[in-house]
């Protein structure tokens, strides 16, 4: 008696299991699947049972073919797979070529990220020079020679005339006088104090702002310090307003924050105040408007400045202001 | 400026908590920098009990006395004279800091160890008797602290005032904003005198030659004086302030000058040559003897006051030795007077001397407080010190200080402030701090400031005074209308955060150096006598020598930088900075500002590992890093060469020759790369090899494409020749390179130089270069013979050019 069909797939069944290499699949293959193959000649016996049963064997032996088709052909792409591996290895675990990339400065990272929020608010960006005229740096910004005023910030004079700008608010003056309002610009940069302690460096940045139209009022100012704050740190840190003197705004105000760190409750950060004094603000003094020619009864403005270093140390947690620019590369690498 | 509860209670009932009251003094502009106890040195002084004397074995006059304090006996040395048993006495433990400065230790007097101090009244600051220990009420608890025994508690509040509030340089003028925030009224001290004719007259007079300078000058005269120590509610006054007592005609001026904010000067009539005054200005070159024994030198801007002869004060600065009150004085001329801000400064500065009273005249004194001053101290002067005030003033008032009178609209009041405030709000507010407020029409008020308040000028300071006291916090939020136009923002904004995009792409670390410099950094960099980098700007005060001038340069700066990174072994070092150098313009023109970026790399190009050996970096890693860099932001066409006609090797002082380039354009030199000097390795501290660049932004800038235009990616392949040609040891690759660059063969896609050779069978002096050419066509695929005549000429043009030959 001829194998049955069944016989003939249990046994190419155990000959698969058999076969370890992809040549053996490949004999088997042909051997059962082949022209001249064990399936292909049983169906050419087919014609030889009776007809009754013909399509019943028929119909079996086509699945067979089918399914053993499928069998050796994954058996294949499994055993071509697992020919790749030739037993050699490498250790994963060592280290890589690493290609290690440089720091950006946290007080350039900080600067970017303040002068994203207000180039956001439609703020454009300015820049002055740093070296500047007595008239710039206080004049023109409402602080005569022998006023008092001048006692607020310890100047470096290169000649009578000429100082290194103690603040970004020449800029106000310079963009004042170039262009008409409406004005709304920020100008950040390096600024020099004659000071230098634990919270001090000689030299530090600021960012300027100021915004010149017909009927700015200190509410705006408001508002738009407490989006800056509200985008630096989060929602949830409140603004405070304190009457304060600028000679080159009136009203002016010193503006606090909720303690970062410790949200009011009162830390070593904010002398357990709750309030950390991050930034001066007002509007502009008529002054600086009769200054550079604009019309007093038409325009009001508000102006600010704020301490890049200072808001980078309430971002980053950095309690030494001398660290930015000692650059070492330990502190560098952090940011 | 400080202040006691104790004292400002004396104008204005307070009845807030101390801390709630600093809290409303800062919203109200009057920030208050601390709040202290004036008794809480005392918190080491304990009530003792003296349980047993015994007599000094070394000294007669001092004793050995052991005091119960309660937790423990110590044993003190005692010399006062009223020491006895069982009494009750303040004991100072060690750690106590006198109000002095004095910090109370353990010591050892003549041989015998003292674990503490019995104290006197008067050592305590809490009376004047200093003759014997205090003796305190039997009915004390014996080891408790002494300001709790006592209840001493004398709030302090230190204010830190803004320069445009001379007014509350004074406890009336502190008191005056509590009044505010309270709504409480002031008391002002007594000031009227019952004068019964002008019998001064008689006996001085006050010539003003200068009225620009001292507009008022008032003066009282008080005879039959007996100078001696204040009484302690006045010496006490001072010293809470921070003063210290003199005696009773020179504190009754300072109590005076503290409590209402007025300089007073007190004169020994006797003294005073002619017995009268004359307000001038100094001789120039004028010597003149202040109180504190400076002689100093006058100029004849300075206000002096004087007598018949000659200068006796210093006008609102200081008096002088000439005319001080001394024990013997028995008439008192009391000067109160108005002077120039303006000019107290000046002499102030002038004379590097700043006290209490230039203090506040140079901030403005209240030209209209002048007489009330002047009364009280006089008042206090016949009371305190015994003295008989002679009848009449003196107040010469040449140059009337004018009462402002400012409109301020409702209207305008609003829209400044963002309020909605209406007329009789705004009156309120103001009149709760003395203006006096008239109303003109529904929209408009006039206001008349108080004498006192000199800082309000305009509408706005008044605006400011309505926010200041409706609060700023209950202004409301709200956003300016803006225009949403935009302007194209500043190239260099984005320039510069490529470079650092790509420098740190790099490895590259970014720094931030002082913009200051040591003067002597230009002879560090080797710089000769006559480069521009000399032309410093030179800061007239700076902090220290290291950093006296502005940088021309930001190489002195990163290498200051290596050291101290090196000192702390951080040894291989890939940094740059981006910043300004100042190059001076002559003395009154403000100097070019340039921006640069300067690069540095030192220590290794990689470290030892496990595929590869440590390998130091040298100069093609940071000519390399230059590269990368121009190729980054799509600048080409620049050249490296360590020749170039008409320029001084000397601008590259600062590196190695032989292993310079200058980075140059078709027009101008845009900066160097090179290994630094070993001069300025060691000028700068330095033992490991550093490898610089410095680029010109500013010129960089210029050189950027306006746009990209993208380009069709070939279609074609390319044809790559090699050429090596031999040349002279010292004929440079680059020079190659440019010669074929400049020919301008629209087939030549790409030069590539990959091998450069010398040694056998080369000759010695000679070396091959071999270059490859890929040539490529947009329109067809390139032939051997499409090639073959360009490559032969190129090779023709280099072996002609360079006088080289062709290998055998």
């Amino acid at each position: 008696m001829e194998k049955t069909i069944e016989q003939i797939y249990q046994e190419a069944l155990n000959e698969l299991e058999a076969a370890s290499e992809a040549e053996a699949v490949q004999a088997l293959s042909v051997r059962y699947l082949g022209r001249k193959g064990v399936i292909t000649s049983f169906l050419r016996n087919i014609s030889k049972l009776k007809p009754e049963k013909r399509p019943e064997a028929g119909k079996k032996a086509n699945e067979t073919k089918k399914a053993l088709d499928k069998l050796f052909k994954d058996a294949l792409k499994r055993l071509e797979r697992t020919a790749a591996d030739t037993g050699d290895y490498i250790d994963v675990s060592l280290p890589g070529r690493t290609l290690l990339e440089g720091s950006v400065h946290p007080i350039t990272q900080i600067t970017r990220l303040m002068c994203d929020i207000f180039t956001n608010l439609g703020f454009d960006i300015v820049e002055g020079p740093e070296v500047e005229t007595d008239y710039y740096n206080f004049e023109a910004l409402n602080i005569p020679k022998n006023h008092p005023a001048r006692d607020m910030q310890d100047t470096f004079y290169i000649s009578d005339n000429i100082v290194l700008r103690t603040h970004t608010s020449p800029a106000q003056i310079r963009t004042m006088e170039k262009q008409t309002p409406p004005v709304r610009i920020i100008a950040p940069g390096k600024v020099y104090r004659c000071d230098s302690d634990l919270t001090h460096t000689p030299m530090f940045h600021q960012i300027e702002g100021l915004l010149v139209d017909e009927n700015v009022s200190f509410g705006d100012l408001k508002g738009i310090l407490t989006t800056f704050v509200h985008r630096m740190f989060d929602d949830r840190i409140s603004l405070r307003f304190r009457p304060s003197f600028f000679p080159f705004t009136e009203p002016s105000a010193e503006v606090d924050i909720l303690c970062v760190m410790c949200r009011g409750k009162g830390c070593r950060v904010c002398s357990q105040t709750g309030w950390l004094e991050v930034l001066g603000a007002g509007m502009v003094h008529p002054a600086l408007f009769e200054n550079v020619g604009y019309d007093t009864s038409r325009f009001t403005g508000f102006a600010f400045g704020i301490g890049v270093e200072r808001i980078a140390m309430l971002k980053y947690g950095i309690d030494d202001i001398r660290k930015y620019f000692d650059n070492d590369l330990r502190f560098l690498r952090q940011f | 400026m400080k202040a006691s509860i104790s004292w400002l209670k004396d104008y204005t009932p307070i009845n807030m908590d101390v801390h709630l009251l600093a809290d409303a003094l800062t919203m109200a502009g009057l920030e208050v920098e601390a709040v202290t106890d004036r008794f809480g040195w005392l918190n080491r002084v304990v009530v003792g009990r003296i349980v047993e004397i015994e007599p000094h074995p070394n000294a007669d006059k001092l004793k050995l006395v052991k005091v119960d304090v309660g937790f423990q006996t110590l044993a003190v040395v005692c010399g006062a004279p009223n020491v006895s048993n069982d009494i009750l006495a303040p004991v100072a433990m060690p750690g106590t800091v006198f109000p002095n400065g004095l910090a109370l230790e353990k010591s050892i007097i003549r041989n015998i160890e003292s674990e503490g101090m019995i104290c006197s009244e008067a050592e305590l600051g809490l009376g004047k008797d200093k003759s014997g220990i205090m003796i305190l009420s039997p009915s004390l608890n014996v080891g408790e602290k002494l300001s709790k025994a006592l209840e001493l508690s004398d709030a302090m509040i230190e204010v830190d005032l803004t320069p445009n509030r001379p007014d509350c340089l004074s406890m009336i003028g502190i008191a005056r904003e509590i009044g505010g925030i309270q709504k409480t009224k002031i008391q002002y001290p007594e000031t009227n005198l019952s004068d019964s004719g002008n019998d001064i007259t008689g006996f001085t007079s006050v010539t003003i030659k200068d009225p620009d300078h001292c507009p008022r000058y008032a003066a009282r005269l008080v005879t039959d004086i007996t100078v001696a120590p204040s009484p302690f509610w006045l010496a006490d006054r001072l010293v809470s302030v921070g003063l210290k007592p003199i005696n009773n005609i020179v504190d009754i001026t300072n109590f005076v000058l503290m409590e209402t904010g007025q300089p007073l000067h007190a004169f020994d009539y006797n003294r005073l040559a002619e017995n009268r005054i004359v307000v001038r200005r100094a001789n120039e070159g004028e010597l003149f003897t202040t109180l504190d024994m400076n002689e100093r030198k006058l100029t004849s801007d300075m206000l002096m006051i004087c007598d018949g002869e000659k200068p006796v004060a210093v006008g609102g600065v200081m008096g002088g030795l000439n005319s001080e009150i001394e024990e013997t004085t028995t008439k008192v001329l009391i000067e109160s007077a108005y002077f120039d801000p303006v000019s107290i400064r000046k002499t102030s500065k002038k004379l590097g001397l700043s006290t209490e009273a230039s203090h506040r005249f140079e901030r403005g004194v209240d030209p209209e407080g002048i007489v009330s001053a002047l009364n009280r101290a006089a008042r206090l002067m016949a009371e305190i010190g015994g003295g008989k005030l002679i009848n009449g003033m003196i107040d010469e008032y040449p140059k009337k200080i004018q009462v402002k009178t400012i409109t301020l609209k409702v209207k305008e009041t609003n829209r400044l402030l963002g309020t909605d405030l209406n007329r009789d709000e705004i009156k309120k507010l103001l009149e709760s701090i003395e203006f006096s407020v008239k109303k003109i029409d529904a929209e408009t008020l006039k206001v008349v400031p108080p004498s006192f308040r000199v800082d309000i000028e305009r509408p706005q300071d008044l605006m400011e005074e309505v926010a200041r006291l409706s609060g700023y916090n209950n202004i409301p939020t709200t956003f300016p209308a803006m225009p949403a136009n935009a302007r194209k923002p500043l190239k260099l904004l984005d320039f510069r955060s490529r470079i650092i995009h790509l420098m740190t792409g790099f490895g590259f670390s970014e720094t931030i150096n002082y913009s200051f410099i040591n003067k002597l950094s230009c002879d560090r960099l080797n710089l000769p006598s006559d480069d521009y980098r000399r032309n410093t700007v030179n800061i007239l005060n700076p902090l220290t020598e290291d950093q006296a001038v502005m940088r021309t340069s930001l190489v002195p700066g990163l290498l200051e930088t290596v050291y101290r990174n090196i000192s702390k072994q951080q040894k291989n070092l890939k940094f740059f900075e981006i910043g300004k150098v100042y190059i001076k313009k002559g003395k009154d023109n403000l100097p070019d500002e340039t921006e640069m970026i300067a690069g540095l790399w030192t220590g290794v190009q990689f470290d030892a590992s496990w595929y590869a050996k440590e390998t130091p970096c040298d100069f093609f890693d940071i000519k390399g890093a230059v590269e990368g860099l121009l190729k980054g932001m799509k600048i080409d066409s620049i050249r490296f060469s360590s020749r170039f006609s008409g320029l001084a090797d000397d601008l590259c002082a600062y590196t190695k020759p032989g292993y310079t380039a200058r980075i140059l354009s078709d027009k101008e030199i845009l900066g160097l790369v090179g290994e630094l000097h070993p001069l300025v390795l060691r000028n700068f501290d330095l033992k490991q090899a550093v490898y610089i660049f410095e680029l010109n932004i500013d010129s960089l800038i210029k050189l950027l494409p306006e746009t990209i235009q993208s380009k069709p990616i070939p279609k074609f392949p390319t044809v790559p020749r090699d050429i090596t040609i031999i040349v002279n040891k010292d004929t440079e690759a680059g020079a190659i390179l440019n010669c074929i660059e400049n020919i301008q063969e629209q087939l030549i896609e790409n030069i590539h130089l990959f091998d450069v050779f010398t040694g056998d069978p080369i000759p010695p002096g000679q070396k091959s270069v071999s270059i490859r050419v890929t040539y490529r066509s947009n329109k067809k695929t390139l032939e051997d013979e499409d090639v073959g005549n360009i490559h032969k000429a190129i090779t023709d043009r280099l072996i002609k050019e360079f006088d080289a030959g062709l290998p055998v």
